[in-house]
């Protein structure tokens, strides 16, 4: 799904004037960089971060709506919502796959998430409580990815752009889904409604955060502007994603909790009420409500796992040296 | 984590074929200890709504790749070349579609 606005990039890079122009030529030209071209030490560390980040955002992303599987209130809701899990696993793997091709390996990369690290998105730290938050998932957390991820389709690293090109085609079933579930609770009985209304009042902010802290206050855009990682602002994409994502609150007669929401004629878009910054960096600082769960069943998976990994590879070299004899 | 590089689950180039007349083209990677799980691995991430028909997995060590930095040496030769390409040679209309 999910990648966030990037948190706490360092695109600083020491490399000659000289050699720093080419490079910015190249991508002033739209020329994509690929895995073994030269590029500045600052572009590979900024890249193997923010795809470090989103890869794990996608993995961890995957917790909170599993948390409903066997729960979920009908088959065909329940081969979705495998199907859709199953996808955002996917997608974390073509995102390690091409955070790899930058010279890290997979299981630094899992290291960095088990010890805190490096970050995922914020919003995977909040719990999914009830069946509507599955539908508001889909809607407005997918609906924000797909925000984020189509001007990433374009980003000037090859394997990068390849890669958001494959999930941003699934994610228009995610999102799709999501909508689905939540209008079939706002068209149902009051009881439901309430229930969608209440999911969307507790992810609405969650969900505008996702976008990563104000222009304002993230350093990291211009330098990854400049270089074509990032193409929209956070604040851009977060209007954007307003502005889209109203009408269709407005055509399921749910109302977006936020008393500042109003029609701006003159830019043409909502003007919207203070987002609660503190809350979001406690949030990635570690303090949200599910961080530490978050992490213990990743931990839990990996620690799991290790007797299959140590099986298949004995298995591999077992074969080989029969082969060999 | 692993401690040493041994124990680190190889790494595998996954080529598909869309659909036959159409060549293999490379679409990512998968970790697996053989090329057995290579290729289940890779038809679960890869193929989950009909992408291919047919999937090639290769170890990533044994991809021998030409260097980014010889790309003029090795590739700008053929651009100069313009009379590899039949726009070059000069035929009269009435001569009719060749
Ligand atoms: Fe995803
Ligand atoms: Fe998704």
């Amino acid at each position: 799904m999910y990648s966030q606005g990037l948190i706490g990039a360092d695109g600083r890079t020491a490399e000659d004037q000289d050699f720093l122009n080419r490079f910015q030529a190249r991508i002033d030209d739209e020329q994509k960089i690929e895995p073994n071209d030269p590029m500045p030490e600052g572009y590979r560390r900024t890249l193997v971060r923010q795809i470090g980040q989103h890869a794990h955002s996608e993995i961890v992303g995957m917790l909170p709506e599993g948390n409903w599987i066997t729960r979920a209130p009908s088959l065909r809701r329940k081969a979705s919502l495998l199907a859709k899990v199953q996808d955002e696993g996917g997608h974390g793997l073509y995102l390690y796959s091409a955070a790899e091709t930058l010279g890290v390996s997979r299981e630094q990369m899992t290291e960095e998430l088990l010890t805190g690290k490096a970050k995922y998105s914020s919003i995977f730290n909040y719990p999914t409580l009830s069946w509507a938050d599955i539908g508001t998932i889909g809607w407005l957390v997918d609906g924000a990815a797909i925000m984020n991820q189509i001007p990433l389709c374009r980003c000037s690293y090859g394997p990068y752009a390849r890669a958001m090109i494959r999930i941003c085609k699934e994610e228009s079933f995610h999102q799709r889904q999501g909508y689905e579930i939540v209008m079939k609770l706002a068209q149902g009985s009051p009881e439901q409604k309430a229930m969608a209304q209440e999911s969307l009042d507790r992810f609405w902010q969650p969900v505008l955060m996702m976008f990563g802290p104000p222009d304002s206050e993230s350093q990291n855009t211009d330098q990854s502007t400049r270089w074509k990682i990032k193409r929209f602002t956070n604040d851009e994409l977060r209007q954007k994603f307003v502005d889209a994502t109203v009408p269709q609150a407005e055509f399921l007669g749910l109302t977006i909790p936020d008393p500042d929401l109003k029609w701006n004629e003159d830019k043409q878009g909502f003007d919207f009420g203070p987002i609660d910054w503190d809350e979001f960096w406690r949030v990635v600082k570690g303090k949200g409500p599910m961080n530490r769960q978050r992490v213990e069943a990743r931990q839990k998976a990996w620690d799991d796992g290790a007797w299959v990994r140590e099986a298949a590879l004995a298995h591999a070299e077992k074969r080989r040296a029969m082969a060999a004899e | 984590m692993s401690d040493a590089n041994s124990e680190l689950t190889p790494l595998w180039e996954v080529f598909i074929r869309p659909r036959t007349g159409l060549a293999h083209s490379h679409v990512g990677s998968v970790h697996a200890a053989d090329e057995v799980m290579a290729l289940q691995a890779a038809r679960d991430v890869y193929t989950r709504r009909g992408e291919g028909v047919s999937i090639w997995v290769v170890p990533s060590a044994s991809i021998t790749a030409s260097d980014p930095a010889q790309r003029d040496e090795n590739f700008e030769p053929a651009a100069s070349k313009i009379y590899r390409h039949p726009s070059f040679y000069d035929i009269p209309d009435d001569v009719g579609h060749m």
